[in-house]
Parts: C-alpha cells; structure tokens; sequence
C-alpha cells in the first residue's frame, strides 16, 4: 500500500527537503539521521503509524553508484489507516549512529539489537543494547560484506569446555 | 550485559513482604516445552516469576548472510528451513517478494494453487500450535488429534511437490510443478473430513474447565500493546487489533474468496487459541473455494518473460523455449532485476511474514532480509510471563508459538 498523499504532505510541511520515492507501490521517504525521531514521532502521532514492521539495514559496500555505506530501512504501518511507509536513513562511516526509537515503539527493541549484532550501527537512547543473536564475545558484524560468506574462523577457534571442565 | 553465572547471583532488592531471596532457574536451551532451542533465564520469587530474560540465537545459522549468496530460486530451501512448521507460507512469501521486485504477474492458475498450499500450511500450523499448548497444559490425547490431521496433510504436500516436510514448491514465476488429479482429490478429501476433527477439538477444550483456568486470564496482552511491540497475525488478532494482510493488502487471488477475519478481544492465551481455532475453519472455506474454482492453463509466467524454465516439450520443440532454457541455466545470463528495493509480505500463519530485498541487476539478492515474526512475538514474551507462575511459562511459549529456528534464522 503506497503512503497517502496527505501523509507525505505532513511530512513537507514540517521538512521540506525531506524527498520521496516510489517503487511498485511502496513510498520511501529519504530522511536525515538527526531528523529520524522527529519525523518518526509526526508518523506516529499525527498520521496514526501505529506499527513498526521492521527495522533493518542494508550495507552497499559494493552497491553500483552507492554515495553511503549503510542504509537503514524502518518500515512502518498503519494498522486502522492501512497506509505503509518506508523510511530510509543513510549513514556513511565514521558515524555509524541513529537515535533509538524504542521511545515510541517498544518493538524497536530486538529489531535494532538485530541491526547493531550484524552491521554494528549504535541506536542512541537504546535501553539494552547488546547482541542478541551472536554471542557476547564475537567481534565481527557478519552482515556486512566486508566480512566472508564462511566467516573468520570464528566457529572453529571458538573455546569448548569439555565434561571435566564445566 | 552478558548472561553470565556472575549477574545472575547480583543481589536484588528484597521484596517488600521481607522475602530477600529471588532464585534464578534455566529453561532450555534443552527442555521439551521450549519445543525446539531456545534459553530462558527466569528469576523467580517462590513460583512466581519476577522477571524473564531470553538469551536466543542457538540456531543461528546466518540465513541472511546465505541469501546473499544463492539465487532467487535456491533460497527458497533456506526458507523451508525457517518456520519448518509451515515451509509452503515460507515459500510463498519468499516468491511473492522476488516477484513484487521483478514486477512479475502471476498466471491465475499459479496464484490458486499458491493461495491453497499456503492455506494448508496455515491449517498445519495452527494444528501445530494449539496442539502443543494442550500438550503443555496437559491435555495430551487433544494433541494426538491434532497432530493426525498434519500427517494427511504432510501427504497432500508430497503428492504436489514430491518432499513432505521441506517443500521448496514455489520457482520465480511458477511453481515446482503444476498440481496433479490426486492432488485435488486428497484436498477435497480433507476439506470434507477436516470439519468434523475441528468439531472433535472444539468439544475437548473450548469448554474444558483445567485447560481454561490453566490459559484464560494469562499473558495477557492489551490491543495498544500489541501495536507498540510490532504484534501481527493470531497474537495481535487475539487483543482485538483486526488486521489481516489477505485483506488488507489483498494478495494473489485473496479478493476472489469469501472469508473473515477472526479476532478476540481478550489478548491471553485462551484468546489467541481461540483464533487459531476459528482460523483454521476460515482457512478451510478458502480452500474449498479455490480447488472448486481452480482455473484452467499454465503455472508458469510467460515464456517471453524469462523467468521460469520452459517445460521439457517446449525445449525440444521450439527455438524460444531452447534459447530461454539456455540462458536461464548459464551462469552469466539468467533472469534480470532491477536495482531496487522492495518489500513484500504475507499473512502467514503466525503473523506478517515479509522479505526486504535488495536487488542489484543478477540473479541473487543483494540483502534478502527476512521479518520473522517469532522474533518480534518472543521479545513480547518477557512482558507477557512477569508476574505468573513457572507452570504458565510453558502456556504463554506455546500460545506466541515460537519456531526457534525461524527466531534465529
């Protein structure tokens, strides 16, 4: 479902050089990594995005005519507007860091543990952010594509405590 | 914070009631209620627990990492893999998303057979879940009905795709293969028998006085909370949030079929299995409809589309379906994408099941993020357990109906 033009409008008004794109019916909405809460926040509250579908990230290390590293992708819904929006926010190393919005979606929480576990971008304000799904003491982000399809051994050095041990 | 011996014995504060011990116990990652792996660190005061904290990800096996990696039509192996409870959704999800890239549509025969293996899956895993949570309740011979009517089921995948449990039944723009006579009849044979299992498993514990203190009243989920915390499918329909993607955001042949959208309002466990319930019988009606209006012609998309293999008498007897067959099996050639990005979703059994991919002009995606919705629903589980007792540990797991291997992927 493409985002309503009354929603693309709220969004204008506010920021006036955010821009939009569509793409088989899907509305992205290019949006400055300082601006995200606040652009998050006139969704949620006035045009009633009520449901964070998922947030995600994209590294284009060898994307074609890619200007930035990462790009997060949050999708949103409404779930009585039945309205969808994708918004995008790039980010380019050194500064590897969003603003969280488990403020104003709890289920923001695992998603961008997700993210920081396997590209290694901070969510600011995050109340817990730590690896979720890789252990504690790995050091790589293996969804970057820097890092091999067979990994860095990592699996085979792992330490094993045998019966006597433990 | 690492979940470590040392911060597990950290001292609490004492209760307020003067009870200064808290004991921490391990559920999983090897218990039988935790269904597949997964670990649950619990503090408990006495049998009641204070707080739950999932430590997941011992079936991490890099699914999207692998996405990045094989084609457009060798992942969808790897989605069987995820919720193996129900591969045919997975599948149908994953070859919804490439085709919503691609900008591919559908013959109409392909899209029924579709919309009736994805209904069946549904059917098998409802089956499943609510199955298991009498299992845990206690109610085992509630159980063995359920789990009978998979084994017809698991027969009826095998008559269309040849493998029972890991199906892979979907190709980019197609199917495996088309759907034979024995495969309508077996799905006519169970759309007339199944009603009256459902009758059977209505009457065993709609009703049942333990398996109703033991769900009714637990883990109860409010309608705000279940938007907050990215709910879908029968745990957000079961707090009365009504939305359903097959109507919402109908695709393939979803708006050809009569059907509702069953919701409760309640959001505890008694809630969600009763929308399990009333879902299955939905999910039964649809199937009905689409084998008794399964329309006639091909499975596959065009051949001038190149992006399903052209069958065997095509290949031999026409230059078009030779030259087609060539250059989707070169290594160099295949079918082309454009460098996008898009997202698709189903509803599948256990919610929103959607796939963000990254195109870059070849044949494998460039990201191919999977939404899992076992993820999502067990980051609830927390929230939902605080403040029950042990026993309802095994109810609550069961009612969100958590595939570890699709929440680790």
């Amino acid at each position: 479902m493409p985002a309503r033009s009354e929603t693309i409008a709220a969004l204008k008004s506010a920021y006036p050089q955010l821009t939009e794109s569509e793409f088989r019916g899907q509305t992205r909405v290019v949006v400055p990594a300082e601006q995200l809460i606040a652009v998050a926040s006139i969704l949620k509250d006035e045009r009633g995005f009520d449901l964070l579908v998922d947030v995600t990230c994209v590294d284009y290390l060898n994307f074609r005519d890619a200007e930035y590293r990462f790009g997060l992708v949050y999708l949103l819904a409404s779930t009585t507007g039945n309205e969808r929006i994708t918004l995008r926010v790039y980010l380019n190393e050194p500064h590897l860091s969003v603003a969280s919005l488990v403020s104003l979606w709890e289920g923001a929480n695992w998603l961008e543990r997700e993210v920081w576990d396997m590209f290694g971008i901070r969510f600011e304000g995050h109340p817990d952010l730590r690896r979720i799904l890789l252990p504690e003491e790995f050091t790589a982000f293996p969804l970057r594509k820097d890092y091999p399809l067979q990994g860095r051994g990592e699996r085979h050095n792992f330490p094993v405590l045998t019966r006597n041990q433990g | 914070m690492p979940i470590t011996p040392a911060t597990l014995t950290e001292s609490h504060e004492p209760a307020a009631d003067g009870q200064d011990y808290i004991w921490t116990l391990n559920f999983g990652p090897q218990h039988p209620a935790t269904h597949t792996t997964l670990r649950i660190v619990l503090k408990l005061d006495g049998e009641r627990v204070v707080d739950a904290l999932p430590d997941i990800g011992y079936l991490h096996s890099g699914f999207e990492k692998l996405g990045e990696s094989l084609d457009y039509n060798q992942y969808v192996t790897v989605t069987d893999r995820m919720n193996y409870i129900s591969p045919m959704a997975n599948n149908v999800a994953w070859h919804g998303a490439v085709e919503r890239l691609m900008g591919l549509e559908l013959t109409p025969r392909c899209k029924y057979l579709r919309v009736i293996v994805a209904e069946l899956a549904r059917i098998s895993d409802h089956l499943l879940c609510n199955g298991a949570v009498g299992l845990d309740v206690g109610a085992f011979t509630y159980f063995l009905y359920a789990f009978n009517r998979r084994e017809d089921l698991y027969d009826i995948f095998e008559t269309v795709c040849g493998a029972r449990f890991t199906n892979s039944y979907t190709r980019v723009g197609g199917l495996m293969y088309d759907a034979t006579d024995l495969f309508i009849e077996k799905v006519r044979a169970f759309v007339r028998t199944f009603p009256k299992t459902l009758d059977d498993m209505d009457r065993l514990l709609n009703r049942n006085r333990i398996f109703i203190d033991r769900t009714k009243g637990v883990g109860v989920l409010t309608k705000a909370e279940a938007n907050s915390r990215s709910c879908t499918g029968p745990v957000a329909r079961g707090s009365g949030v009504a939305r359903d993607l097959r109507k919402d955001e109908p695709y393939l042949s979803y708006p050809d079929f009569d059907f509702q959208v069953c919701c409760a309002t309640a959001g505890d466990c008694f809630a969600r299995y009763l929308v399990r319930m009333a879902e299955m019988r939905e999910s039964l009606k649809i199937v009905e409809q689409a084998i008794e209006n399964l329309p006639s012609g091909p499975v596959n998309v065009d051949i001038g589309r190149r992006a399903a293999l052209p069958n065997k008498r095509m290949v031999y007897s026409t230059i078009e379906g030779c030259i087609s067959h060539f250059e989707l099996e070169m290594t160099n050639r295949g079918f082309e994408t454009p460098v996008e990005e898009s997202y698709a979703a189903i509803e599948a059994p256990n919610g929103e099941l959607g796939f963000y991919i990254a195109g870059d002009g070849t044949d494998v995606a460039y990201r191919a993020r999977c939404r899992p919705p076992s993820y999502i629903h067990f980051a609830v589980f927390p929230h939902l357990i605080r403040g029950h007792t042990l026993s309802d540990v095994v109810a609550v797991l069961g009612s969100l109906n958590i595939i570890a291997a699709e929440l680790d992927r």
